[in-house]
This record gives structure tokens, sequence and C-alpha cells, in this order.
């Protein structure tokens, strides 16, 4: 690949303006790739957030339930039995609710002062989701009348909770506000994070929970979570579960024969296994929403673009140095090595265009994630993909380029 | 008797195809021995280019029988003919140098394809080289920094440089005026008759015949040779000038 002379890099260091331009066009294109994959991954994973940190083995829905921000009720009574299960250690209850939380920081126009949040009501006597500051105190802090904990990792227009919370919290205080014009006040802060679905959380237990859904009838829960036995084993236990559930038992037919065993219907029931359950919520938003279309489609859209870009750029390139090429042709250059300048020409060009783009990128997943508490972060998987992805962009369209090339006759030169 | 290093024999050459056929060469036949300085001259549209570029290997000979070198070309393989072209120093009318290259690396890369010498035998080589053609002080200048006199003597030492045994050259003053192309066309002689390589060089610069050991003459594809030493050139030759 190595010459004495390497005339693709002198060749495009010649022309300097051409190849500015050129780490320019390539660099946005990287740039355009790395913002559509990373918001798309951030979205992925900011939806299963809480499904990944609830602490249980087999997750029990209704079966009109498709995602965690449309989720439906369903009567606890119906989990009774399912105690008797081998395995079964105990099953917790989780209330989801939505209301809207009054900021209690407003500071007036432009700004809204309310807005919807989500709102987790659980058992507290159970360790139901592992996150930070979900601990034994503040498990017992929600056990208090109107006592709620709140997502530090919430989206800022909820008000400036995280840093007030320490400064009332000096003064013995407690930050009042309200969710659903029910009154609460904020006895600790937890950290799991906005995702696309909720803009920012809340914990409590269930009885502060039936305070401020007044609707909601105690007993009608969202989410039964099961917690097996240390050493038991998680496809019996599913097997027991689904014996012992009231109903029909369907599977999705498109399911694979593993996969189906822990995802199954049961009468009214969806049972889950934890990985399933994950797996629900991430396929709901990539694949029944438009939004990881969307994402992939504009990181296509960056992929052709640089195709565009480097495509012009080889072929004025390629076209410039024509006469030259007919040149080293009749010295006796095999058009194999004309053919290898081009491709040094289109790798050297994605790499430096990579660079920059990069940095961009992590630029701009940093200056987002501050705003919009999305975990937009720069993973090495995602920096290879997107790398592999602009020596591609920039083989392919060496590729068209470089039959150019067999345009330089070297009969054409005298 | 040394075997000569080209020879022509009754070479017809054709462009075009069909009712558009036209005949541009008519019964070539010519030698020319290791060594020897030719000059080409004859009208524009004579066929002279097509004559250079078939010896030159940069197009496939048709009919009739052409060996450069000891190689047959008539239906050769384009790996036969690119091969050849490694052996032979071209000089073009228009410089051709790659621009983005310095002189001196110019001049390499008609030693980059002859992989048995090193990076440093190579830039000693067309150090040496620029010497000869005097542009020991212009070895790190680009092309678009020479003046066309001094373009034209890095074409002459990237033509040389790889000692070839023929150096074909297709009216390599034609750009230059009269004081600069006269010096290139005796640097390019000396240096060739020194390294002992042939020359076949076209111009229509009746002043540098003298250098000529053999002039062939071109008229409406077909070939008229005077040998220098013994004839005087031809009326017609000098009247193209
Ligand atoms: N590639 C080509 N295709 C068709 N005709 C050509 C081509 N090259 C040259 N010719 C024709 O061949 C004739 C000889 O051209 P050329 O060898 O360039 O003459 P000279 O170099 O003596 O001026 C001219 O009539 C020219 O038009
Ligand atoms: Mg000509």
């Amino acid at each position: 690949m190595l010459f004495a002379i390497p005339l693709a890099w002198l060749q495009l260091k010649r022309e300097r303006m051409r190849l500015i331009i050129a780490i320019a066009g390539i660099g946005f294109a990287v740039f355009l790739m790395f913002v559509q994959l990373g918001f798309r991954d951030a979205l992925f994973n900011s939806a299963i957030r809480l499904h990944e940190n609830v602490n249980g083995d087999i997750m029990l829905i209704s079966t009109r339930s498709n995602s965690l921000i449309s989720i439906q009720n369903f009567p606890q009574r119906r989990l009774y039995g399912l105690l008797g299960v081998e395995g079964v250690d105990k099953i917790s209850p989780i209330y989801v609710g939505f209301g809207l939380w009054k900021n209690p920081f407003w500071e007036g126009l432009p700004k809204s002062q309310t807005r919807q949040i989500m709102v987790l009501g659980i058992d507290p006597n159970d360790n139901i989701i592992g996150v930070e500051g979900f601990d034994d105190k503040a498990r017992s802090l929600i056990r208090f009348q109107d006592q709620i904990l709140f997502d530090k990792k919430s989206r800022a227009e909820f008000g400036p909770i995280p840093t007030k919370f320490p400064e009332y919290d000096k003064k013995g205080e407690l930050i009042t506000t309200e969710i659903a014009d029910r009154k609460v006040k904020i006895a600790g802060l937890f950290e799991l994070g906005a995702s696309f679905g909720a803009d920012g959380n809340t914990i409590t237990s269930e009885a502060n929970f039936l305070r401020i859904f007044t609707r909601r009838d105690k007993g009608d829960i969202n989410i039964g979570v099961i917690s097996l036995k240390p050493g038991a084993d998680l496809y019996k236990a599913l097997e027991g579960v689904k014996k012992s559930l009231p109903g029909k038992f369907t599977v999705n037919p498109t399911l694979k024969p593993e996969e189906a065993r822990e995802d199954f219907v049961v009468g009214e029931m969806r049972v889950l296994s934890k990985k399933s359950f994950i797996e629900v919520e991430r396929k709901y938003w990539q694949n029944s929403t438009a939004i990881g279309f969307i994402f992939t489609l504009g990181t296509v859209i960056g992929f052709v673009v640089g195709i565009v870009i480097v495509y012009q750029i080889l072929y004025t390139d390629v076209t410039d140095h024509l006469s030259e090429y007919a040149t080293l042709k009749a010295m006796g250059y095999k058009n194999r090595y004309l053919l290898k300048i081009v491709f040094q020409e289109a790798l050297i060009l994605s790499i430096m265009g990579y660079i920059p783009g990069y940095f961009l990128s992590l630029l701009m997943y940093t200056g987002t994630r501050n705003a919009t508490a999305l975990p937009l972060l720069m993973t090495t998987e995602r920096g290879i993909f997107v790398l592999c992805l602009a020596i591609t962009m920039c083989l392919v369209s060496g590729a068209i380029a470089v039959r150019k090339v067999q345009d330089a006759d070297p009969a054409d030169i005298f | 008797m040394t075997e000569p290093i080209i020879s022509i024999d009754q070479v017809n050459h054709y462009f075009g195809s069909g009712n558009l056929r036209k005949q541009i060469l008519y019964g070539i036949t010519a030698d020319v021995d290791p060594g020897e300085v030719v000059i080409m001259t004859g009208p524009s549209g004579s066929g002279k280019t097509t004559l250079l570029t078939l010896i030159g290997a940069l197009r496939s000979t048709q009919e009739g029988s052409l060996k450069v070198l000891g190689e047959e070309l008539r239906n050769s393989s384009e790996a036969q003919r690119v091969a050849l072209r490694r052996n032979i120093g071209y000089i073009f009318q228009a410089h051709n140098l790659l621009n983005s290259l310095k002189a001196k690396q110019n001049v390499m890369m008609a030693l980059e394809i002859h992989p048995h010498l090193s990076i440093k035998e190579q830039a000693e080589m067309a150090e040496e080289m620029l010497k000869a053609v005097g542009l020991e002080d212009r070895m790190n200048y680009y092309p678009d920094e020479l003046s066309g006199g001094q373009k034209q003597r890095v074409a002459i030492a990237r033509a040389l440089v790889s000692n070839p045994k023929l150096v074909l050259a297709d009216e390599p003053t034609a750009a230059l005026d009269k004081k600069s192309g006269r010096d290139v066309v005796e640097i390019m002689r000396s240096l060739a008759k020194d390294r002992g390589s042939a020359i076949v060089m076209v111009t229509h610069d009746n002043r540098i015949l003298d250098v000529a050991d053999r002039l062939i003459h071109m008229e409406d594809g077909e070939l008229e040779s005077y040998d220098l030493e013994t004839q005087a050139p031809p009326d017609k030759a000098i009247a193209l000038g």
C-alpha cells in the first residue's frame, strides 16, 4: 500500500482548499450519523431505564399494555394464586400513573408552571426498584402521608429540586408542591433519569399513590413483580405461573421458541421474564413507533450525503489529474497503482473527516446530556461503528470515482 | 552487427471502424540502432505522433511487425506493453509533470516502478540527474514554480534517470522559446549519447536537425529516411521549420 512517494496524500495536500472542504463535508456527515445514532440509542436506553432497574424475576402486566407510557391496570387479586407456585418468594405491586407536577420554584412565564410527571407507587416493604437513593431510609420516608421521592435526573422544567433540596434539608424543612392537585412533600431524592416517555419521575408508597390518583381503586395495579427464592429456576417458575393463571394460553407466533418460554399470555395476563420485559419495551419504541425509523433514516441520509460529498471531491480530483495519470500509465504504471491512489485518497479523507466529526459529536452529546437529561453517551461500539460507516462511505465513493481513472489514456498525451 | 533497437516492418495503422475507418500509416518500414539519434519531421497530420505512440507501446500494433527492445508488439498483451513502457523514456510536448510533486519527486516517480531500488538510491539518482540538466538549485520546486524550459528539463531528467535504452520525444521544444529549446535538445542529446540511449524525436524545428544522426520524414502516412552523414536534409524537411 505504501510507496516511496505518498502521491495520494501529496495530491490532497496540494489542493488545500479542496481538502478543507472535503474534511468539513465528511466531518459533517460523520456528525450527522453520530447525532442520529446517539439519539436513537439514547431513546431506547432511556425507555428501558426503569425496566432494567426493577428488582424482580418475572413481571406480569395486562395484555392490553404495550409500553410503559400507556400501561393499563389490572386487579392485583389475580396474582394471589401465584404465591403457591414453586420457587416464588413474593409478589409486589407497582402502580404507574402520570399527573401534572407543579414547579414549586416557578419563576413565571414563559416557563410553564406544570408538567406531566410519572408517579410510581410501591410497597415500602419491598426493595423493588434498584436505583441510587432508593434505600431503606428512603422507603421508610414514603410511609408518611403525602411524602414522595423525586428523581434528581428529571428534566430541569420540574424545578431546581436537586439544588434546593439540601438547602431545605439543612433547615429541617421539606419542599412542598402538588401532583395532580394533591399537596405532596419531597422527602428524598433518587436517581433514574428522564426518558422520551417520561420527563420526570417520582416514587411514593401505594397509599400515597392512591391519594394522588383518587380515581384509582386500591388493588388496581400496573405491574406485578415476582421475586424468586434464591436458587429457584426461572423457567420452572414460569411454567408454574402459566399453570396457575386462569384462562387460555397463547404466544406471539413471531417469537422464537426460547423467547416464547419467557413471554406469553395466559387469559388476560402477559407473563414476562425480566429480560423479555425489557425487550418488549425496547421493541415497542423500535418497531411500533416512527422514532426508530426516523433516526435510522437520518443516519442513512448522513451516509448518503457523505458519499455524494466524497464522490464529488474524488471525481474532481481524478479529473484534474487525468493527464498526469495518463503520463504515469505511459511511464509503465499499472492501472492498479492509480486505483490505489484513489482509494488511498478516499481512506485518508474518511479518517481526516472522522476526527473533527467525532469531537464535534462528543461536544454535542455533552451539551444535550446536560440540557435534556437523556443518556446520550459516546460508546466505543458506536465510535467504531461510525468510523466503519465513514470508511465504507469513502470507499463506495472511491469505487464510483475510480471508473474515471480508466479514461486516462496514455496514447492521448503525445 | 548489433540488433536494432526498433525494427518496424510494413506497419499499417487505421483509426475508426466501419465506413469511418481511415488508414493513417502506410507500410512503414524503418530500423533504429542503439544509441542513434533520429529526428522525425513531416507536416501536421502526417502520422508522426501515431507512429511514436505505436513505438512507445501506448497503442497496439494492428498490422505488420513492430519490435521494440526485442519485444514484438503485434498482438502484444496489455501487461507486456506496460512492462515495455518502463524501459522507455518519454518526453512530451506539454511537460506533463505531476503538479503535486516537487521536481525531485517527479524524477523519482520514474524510478519507483523499478522495485530493486531503495528510496535512498532513488533520491540520489534523481538528484544527480537534476544536476546533469542544470537544476541542482531547483530540486524542491513545484512545477508551477519553474519556467517552461526548466519544466522541460525536469521532464528530460525524468525520462533519462532510469537509463532507458530508448527515449521518445514528441515536439519537446514546441512550447519553448528558441534559446531554451536549443538548450533542452542539446542536454537531451548529450545525456542520451553518454548513456548510449537511442532517441526518436519529432520536431518542426529545423535549427536542431544538426543534432541528429538520421532524419526520417513522414508525409501522408508514408516514410522516407535520410542518413545525414552522407546526405543533406531534404528541402521539404527544412521548409517546414
Ligand atoms: N485517436 C484518433 N482517432 C482518429 N483519428 C486520429 C486519432 N489520432 C490521430 N488521428 C488522425 O490521424 C492522423 C495523423 O495524426 P497524428 O499522428 O497526430 O499526426 P502528426 O503527429 O504527424 O501531426 C490525423 O489525420 C489525425 O486526425
Ligand atoms: Mg503530432
